[in-house]
């Protein structure tokens, strides 16, 4: 895809993460959106995935390791054939086979059930680790928030990552800097972000999290770096592209009303007609 | 019992590993800076390509283990009992028991048997939190030879499991030519018809040797192991309970959500008994040698008698 396509294709991933929230009336739209481009880049440029044979057994894997930004992963996976889109609307319903959280027994395209923040990088590193022991080529995504990495288990992770030196894992830090009861740094500050997983023994590449040029140039970084993982510290907008959500505290984890829906699905209509002019 | 060949069941866990690693390619082994203790380190001597050492960091090694399972290998986590059901509870409800993947957890150094390392080590709870996550199986062998069986099964089980060993020595009791493990089975051990021990783990023994006295004081009781906690074997409960009329319970765990909450709910809803628990009372343990331990909390074969003659 070029350029172009992937931006009409994370516009079109916004539009179903706000259906599917609105849908729900409860889930989490403002760090679904900020990672939109890093979802699209991930499934339609960077992974070797198939859609068809989800399990394939030398596929690229990625956990979502914060796991309540699902609306994300799921309008992506959606869109790249997993799925049918029509089901995004059955989002947290009782009886849907889209979770509140991810469920890898029950979605195709899902490789690790996560949302307990904290818990998804430590099985993307197991991952990691099972591919250097069964000499496989594939390679380990797995995306946290900005808020999970004060979780403690996130750096027993990436100690062991480092340690055995897993250039087949990246770590991709979603850094919208805001969290439920605030902006990271009033909370409990975990920057500077990048100098930690320096210390841990990372290969650390600053980049915007929403152009598709600097999340391109670092995952290639990333494949040509040998004995160390990789950690993407990708700076963001949380809400991106919905006006009333875009850096907003209060769009961590609510749903828009009717209202509030059509207000959203037309700043997001607008976004993608303007891309369709250039 | 002081003739009879003493070998802990953490020693069993090791020696099954390294046995099993001969056998299966797939079989991955984590420990979390215990190795020598948990005896994985028997393992990492005979595959040292496949024995990861997480440090000191049983959170992450429980999603290590599941990241590696997700991948198709078997992993064997192992730690303390403590830490392994206690300190990484939510990682293994979360990511090994909610997506039912195929992790072996190796639980080491259980029970007030820990000794002198005191109340902080002494897991009594084990039985109660792992039992509770929908899928998991629940492994408590009593000697030598069940619990080398009891991995094999673990291994052969698809799914997650949960394996508790102690730290000390205790009698080999299963060595007879016919004995086979089958998860789920209870075994009886002993026949009789004024009341049934179920127990399970460490004290089988003792109870064992609790029935012979109570033998000469004319009161015949049947022993039922109980290797599996969960799943129970219902049936065999039932049966006994109905034939014997009263029934108690003896294991090295607290007396709550272990054997005995098991037993009891069996009962309560399909056969309604009167059940003794016998097992730790809601109160810490200490230091102390494990066998002073054992005599003082009441779980050596003396405790058990007594208690049981109370009862009766």
């Amino acid at each position: 895809m070029n350029k172009l396509e992937l931006m009409k294709t994370a516009n079109e991933i916004r539009k179903g993460i706000i259906t599917a929230v609105h849908s729900a009336k409860a889930g989490h739209p403002g760090g679904s959106l900020s990672a939109a481009e890093i979802f699209t880049y991930l499934y339609f440029e960077e992974m070797n995935i198939d859609p068809n044979d989800p399990k394939k057994e030398d596929r690229d894997r990625f956990v979502l390791s914060k796991g309540h930004t699902a609306p994300g992963l799921y309008s992506t996976l959606a869109e790249r054939g997993y799925f049918p889109k029509e089901d995004l609307v059955t989002l947290r319903h009782t009886g849907s086979y889209l979770q509140g959280h991810p469920d890898m027994k029950g979605i195709p395209g899902v490789d690790m059930s996560s949302g307990s923040l904290g818990q998804g990088i430590s099985a993307a590193v197991g991952m990691a680790i099972a591919a250097k022991l069964k000499n496989a080529d594939y390679r380990v995504y797995t995306l946290l928030g900005d808020g999970e990495i004060q979780e403690g288990q996130v750096w027993e992770a990436a100690m062991l990552a480092g340690h055995r030196k897993l250039d087949n894992l990246v770590v991709i830090v979603d850094n919208n800097n805001l969290q439920i009861d605030g902006p990271i740094d009033e909370v409990n500050s975990p920057y500077p972000i990048d100098k930690k997983f320096e210390a841990f023994n990372f290969h650390v590449i600053d980049i915007d999290g929403n152009d598709f040029d600097q999340i391109e140039a670092a995952f290639n970084e990333a494949r040509s770096v040998k004995g160390q993982p990789t950690a993407i510290i990708a700076k963001t907008l949380k809400g991106k592209d919905v006006s009333f959500m875009e850096n907003s505290v209060d769009w961590h984890g609510k749903a828009p009303n009717d209202d509030q829906y059509e207000v959203a699905m037309e700043d997001l209509k607008k976004v993608g007609e303007a891309l369709c002019q250039m | 019992m002081s003739d009879v060949k003493r070998i802990a069941t953490r020693e069993s866990y090791g020696n099954a590993l390294a046995e099993l690693g001969n056998e299966h390619d797939d079989i991955v082994v984590l420990d979390a800076d215990l190795a020598a203790a948990t005896k994985t380190g028997i393992f990492k001597k005979a595959h040292p390509d496949r024995f990861i050492d997480c440090g000191i960091a049983e959170a992450n090694m429980m999603g290590v283990a599941a990241g590696l399972a997700a991948s198709g290998m078997v992993p064997f986590a192992s730690s303390f009992a403590m830490f392994a059901a206690g300190r990484a509870f939510e990682q293994v409800r979360n990511s090994i028991g909610y997506p039912h993947l195929n992790v072996k957890i190796g639980a080491t150094h259980a029970g007030i048997s820990v000794g002198e390392d005191g109340a902080s080590h002494q897991c009594n709870e084990d039985i109660a939190l792992m039992r509770v996550i929908p899928g998991m199986v629940v492994l408590n062998p009593s000697d030598d030879i069940e619990a080398r069986a009891a991995v094999r099964a673990a291994y052969e089980h698809d799914g997650p499991v949960y394996m508790r060993f102690g730290r000390l020595a205790v009698p080999v009791i299963n060595d007879r030519p016919d004995y086979k493990f089958e998860l789920g089975k209870g075994v009886v051990l002993r026949d009789g018809k004024d009341l049934t021990i179920i127990a399970t783990g460490l004290p089988v023994c003792n109870c064992l040797e609790a029935a012979e006295k109570l033998a000469e004081d004319g009161i015949d009781a049947k022993v039922i192991n109980i290797h599996t906690i969960k799943p129970l074997d219902e049936e065999l409960i039932v049966e006994v309970a109905k034939e014997t009329g009263r029934v108690v319970t003896v294991e090295e765990h607290s007396v709550i959500g272990g054997l005995g909450s098991a037993v009891c709910d069996v009962l309560a809803e399909k056969a309604p008994t009167k059940v003794m628990k016998i097992g730790i009372n809601d109160v810490f343990g200490e230091s102390g040698p494990a066998l002073e331990l054992l005599h003082k909390y009441g779980l050596d074969t003396e405790g058990i008698y007594n208690k049981i003659k109370t009862f009766v």
